[in-house]
């Protein structure tokens, strides 16, 4: 592969910024939820939008239910003059993969890069059945909680995990999510408790599922000496990858994920010891066939924010998964971090970033 | 520092009011296969993938890489999704070139398409939106004020926009992919056409197209194909807000200083002399004299001039459009990647009935929302 015998341009996770993730947002659309996340997410390092030279954004328009959904949402940083941008109908994680492959060419030192959504507007199980083959699959209206408790079923068909320990994944992560005050779910309820609910789709319980979560963020990535002067501890991109799979799910093998996997090898996960790892796993039973591909031991922390599973923003769950993890480095509890986001249904689409801090 | 990077193969499909004979799937892989029997590599030589498209309720498939991925034999490699409204076809195969100017990527297919067909766009723009005054009037409504706003600072006399209606028809009439041909076309058949949008008369507007554009994007140490590839001398993006008091929508600051950089980048200080073609995103007669100028191909109020003149047409010293435009297949995700498409055919010398003779320098432009993205690229013979 070309990507290994490459340089990589350090970039630096300068900024990170979120909205508070609650169940539904009546009081604000989508530019005045995300003006104060611009807001902060410049003044925390004391820039302006005239410091960035490129800005990237993730959405998707059938959250409003209407087209061009990014276009408006501009307002919220106010690009004039006219500014170098762009907009991707993905995560805002790949927004911000983006902005970084400009970053390589050494030509331009800094982006902005933000996603919203709020997923309150609609049925949203509904809403990601639409992502589905349009002639042979979304026609049926698999919804994506069905979709996900085969691939939970799977795991316990083949051995792999139980139903406890999807319990134990949401028990650990609403408690994580105490110290995280931006989370939207926060609660020590000790997985016994959790496995007295009911099934929503067996064999996936309530706890196992995500909230519904209104909410944005935004990153400041920089790189050369703006890195350095906007951070006293820098914390760098090392590697990063994003890897696709079929979307026949009858081809895929469910309790794997190859393509995290790969996404991990060529971000170079492995060269070096990860002390903490923020992943994107909506279902509490992904995330041990994240942790299996990624390679990450027992010594790993994993999702100290909470994870999806507290806080579930819809385009930008994973975004917010590589601010956790660099401000994790920032303040010094961690050297080196992965984060991870995923797209499509049962994580067909995974990218792997990861994070190191400088001196 | 950035690499060099090169189009070294092309496909696109023939565009159609209704592609009924294939699924999306179908439709993006009849490009994609195109463009890589033209670089002469296979599925496996692709390193990445980058789609783009307009609105995904334009077929109601939301996110649809996810689908696409294995039609596009992304399976176990990156595939990267663009959304940038009616420039998306630019900005995707922009997006793909930074992959390869950036040295991550050797060889990255990049794709684009609509299938409107498969649902309404006109419904699918105007869906009611909280606190948003109801348009229900599509693209055309809400340009035509602007082309008003343009006659009346320009001065243009009224049989411009139709001139530019029937040179557009007349050029597709060389390319076997495009949607409309219109043997018979003349000024009284635009003339004589209904009135949709005043002052665009039906055959003033563009049709709404089912189709797909493919590229093969390469860096030097990766080329191959028949053809000499097109070299990428330039390449920017600019944005600007929708609305604002004081902002000219009729000659907005975005396109210029879009041009501007892609220009420097390029070497290029005069665009008529220098470019020996040009594809712009003219999807209504009139934003060819628009274009003309906000991209600097003459001066202000003089865009008219220049097509009246001829100077645009095949024979023209500057054509634009020679392989029909927008005015003649517009599946909307692909049409801003068939502009950036038709000028690497025309540098390749690939062009066929409407290659320019001895094209060596052309650029492709393509804009959208409301005129306020614009993407732009220049693409040459020549290794800069």
């Amino acid at each position: 592969m070309s990507a290994t015998a490459r340089v990589v341009r350090p970039v630096s996770v300068a900024s990170f910024a979120q909205s508070q993730n609650v169940r539904r947002d009546d009081e604000r659309n989508e530019v005045e939820g995300l003006m104060p996340v611009i807001a902060e997410v410049f003044g925390n390092i004391g820039i302006t939008k005239d410091d960035v030279d490129f800005i990237c954004s993730g959405s998707t328009d059938y959250l409003i239910g209407g087209p061009f959904s990014f276009v408006m949402a501009l307002d919220a940083v106010g690009v004039w003059p006219p500014r170098s941008e762009s907009h991707v109908e993905m995560d805002g994680a790949w927004a911000l993969y983006e902005a970084w492959v400009l970053l390589q060419e050494g030509e331009i030192d800094a982006a902005l890069v933000y996603s919203f959504g709020r997923s309150s507007l609609g049925d949203l199980n509904e809403i990601l059945t639409l992502q589905l083959d349009p002639y042979y699959e979304a026609p049926l209206w698999p919804d994506i909680v069905s979709l996900s408790a085969l691939q939970a079923q799977a795991m316990i068909d083949a051995g792999t995990a139980t139903e406890a320990d999807f319990a134990a994944v949401a028990s650990r992560s609403r408690r994580d999510a105490l110290a995280n005050p931006k989370a939207q779910v926060r609660k020590d309820v000790p997985p016994e408790v959790l496995l007295q609910d009911d099934y929503v789709v067996a064999p996936l319980r309530r706890h196992a599922l995500p909230p519904v979560t209104d909410g944005a963020a935004a990153i400041v990535l920089a790189a050369g000496d703006k890195a350095t002067a906007w951070s006293e501890r820098p914390v760098w991109i090392t590697g990063f990858d994003h890897r696709m799979e079929t979307h026949a799910l009858g081809a895929r093998d469910l309790t794997t994920s190859p393509s995290t996997a790969r996404a991990a090898e060529v971000a170079g996960v492995a060269s070096g010891k990860v002390d903490v790892a923020e992943l994107h796993a909506p279902f509490a039973h992904q995330e041990q066939i994240l942790v299996e591909a990624l390679g990450l031991d027992d010594s790993v922390v994993i999702n100290p924010s909470g994870g999806a599973l507290a806080a579930n923003p819809i385009m930008s769950a994973g975004l917010i998964r590589i601010g956790e993890a660099a401000e994790r480095i920032r303040s010094g509890r961690a050297d080196r971090a992965v984060a991870h986001a995923t797209s499509g249904p049962c994580l067909q689409q995974n990218l792997v970033c990861v994070l190191e801090g400088g001196a | 520092m950035a690499e060099r990077c090169a189009v070294i193969g092309v496909g696109q499909t023939h565009h159609k009011a209704k592609r009924d004979d294939v699924s999306i799937a179908g439709l993006v892989r009849e490009a994609a296969k195109m463009a890589l029997a033209d670089a002469d590599l296979t599925w496996s030589d692709i390193d990445a993938v980058v789609i783009g498209k307009a609105p995904d309720m334009f077929e109601g498939n939301m996110m649809p890489e996810i689908y696409l991925a294995p039609a596009l034999g992304a399976v176990g490699k990156p595939m990267f999704r663009v959304h940038t409204a009616g420039s998306v076809g630019g900005s995707t195969a922009l997006v793909a070139a930074h992959l390869v100017s950036s040295g991550i990527h050797k060889r990255v297919l990049t794709v684009a398409y609509e299938k409107q067909s498969d649902s309404d766009a006109m419904w699918a723009l105007s869906v009611p939106q909280p606190f948003a005054a109801p348009l229900l009037a599509g693209a055309g409504g809400y340009f035509a004020p602007h082309i008003r706003a343009y006659m009346r600072r320009s001065g243009a006399p009224d049989h411009i926009g139709r001139m530019v209606a029937v040179k557009d028809r007349k050029n597709a009439m060389r390319n076997p992919y495009a949607h409309l041909h219109l043997a018979d076309i003349d000024m009284k058949m635009v003339e004589d056409s209904m009135m949709l949008w005043d002052p665009l008369r039906y055959l003033e507007a563009c049709p709404s197209s089912d189709g797909a554009a493919a590229m093969v994007l390469a860096a030097e140490d990766a080329l191959s194909g028949a053809y000499p590839p097109a070299w990428v001398h330039g390449m920017a993006m600019r944005s600007e807000p929708t609305m604002f008091a004081g902002r000219d929508q009729i000659n907005p600051q975005a396109g210029r200083d879009c041009s501007a950089d892609v220009y420097a980048q390029a070497g290029v200080t005069d665009p008529r002399a220098q470019f020996d073609c040009a594809e712009v995103y003219v999807p209504f007669s009139w934003y060819e004299p628009m274009w003309l100028e906000n991209l600097g191909f003459c001066e202000l109020g003089d865009g008219w001039k220049l097509t009246e003149s001829g100077a645009t047409a095949f024979d023209g010293d500057i054509p634009w459009n020679p392989s029909g435009g927008v005015l003649s297949s517009n599946p909307i995700g692909a049409s801003g990647m068939l502009r950036f498409l038709e000028v690497a055919m025309q540098v390749r010398g690939q062009a066929g009935e409407h290659q320019v003779e001895g094209a060596r320098l052309a650029l492709g432009q393509a804009y959208g929302g409301g005129s306020q993205f614009f993407a732009m690229w220049v693409v040459g013979s020549d290794r800069p």
